[in-house]
């Protein structure tokens, strides 16, 4: 599944425009220490946090995260929003909790595949 | 200072400044190692290592020291990782290495960083570690990672 389909079936704001959206998803991680998603993260996943600084960039970068999912419409500074399209990571964000994200996520990857 | 068994012929050499609080080199610094071993065909689990590696020990530098530096020298048998610092240096290592340990401050751990992992995210990634430390001083820390004997 794409990010732009995973992203259309679960009705996600998208902040990042055409970022990512045809790179397929397989995956995905909740956590807000950046040590553990350094360490666990998967290739080719979703990070869904509600850290919003700009290091996350810094993170996903590295680990070639597809895109940060920010839970609960938590707001976000412009500057990480466009140094995240410069580095090809796309920035989602929903209304619903970290915990339904990941929930509807997880369903929608194992019914994708 | 390098002992013995760190001395070799480097053939590539990446190096870094870190200046206190400068959280982005981190991510910044192992990306672009993380390209370099890719372009040089290395295994993905050597890259993924090295990268951790190379953003846990930058980050603590960034976290806890005034400045520092971080090289990275890659040899056909091993990727060495150093970082050196000047700062406040490790009283207790014993307990720095223990997961969920941590010094750092509230304003850094709610950014996510400080998770007391770094140190045993970095002994979990490397063929060697040897931390040399002086409080007060600075701490210089030295993993490496051996091409030919994991995977």
């Amino acid at each position: 599944m794409t990010l732009g389909e995973l992203s259309e079936t679960l009705g996600f704001e998208i902040l990042t425009g055409d970022t990512n959206l045809k790179r397929e998803i397989k995956s995905g991680y909740v956590s807000d220490l950046l040590s553990d998603v350094i360490a666990n993260i998967e290739p080719d996943s979703v990070w869904i946090t509600i850290q919003r600084h700009i290091n996350i960039l810094g993170v996903a970068k590295l680990k070639d995260v597809a895109a940060i999912i920010i839970p609960r419409n938590l707001q976000l500074d412009k500057e990480v929003i466009e140094k995240a399209k410069e580095e090809n990571i796309a920035i989602l964000r929903d209304s619903r909790s970290a915990f339904e994200i990941s929930g509807l996520i997880y369903n929608a990857l194992k019914k994708g595949m | 200072m390098l002992n013995d068994s760190f001395r070799f012929t480097p053939h590539i050499t990446l190096e870094f400044k870190i200046g206190e609080k400068d959280f982005f080199i981190a991510g910044e610094s192992a990306s672009r190692v993380k390209k370099t071993l890719q372009q040089l065909g290395m295994k993905q689990d050597i890259i993924k290592r090295t990268a951790i590696i190379i953003y846990e020990a930058a980050m603590n530098v960034a976290i806890h020291a005034n400045h520092g530096t971080l090289k990275v020298y890659i040899d056909p048998e091993v990727i060495s990782i150093i970082t050196e610092d000047e700062g406040p240096g490790i009283p207790d290592i014993e307990l720095a290495m223990k997961e969920g340990y941590s010094t750092a401050s509230h304003e850094v751990r709610e950014m996510g960083f400080g998770a007391g992992m770094g140190l045993p995210n970095i002994k979990q990634c490397s063929d060697e570690l040897d931390i040399d430390t002086k409080v007060g001083v600075g701490t210089t820390l030295k993993a490496k990672i051996c091409l030919n004997n994991k995977n």
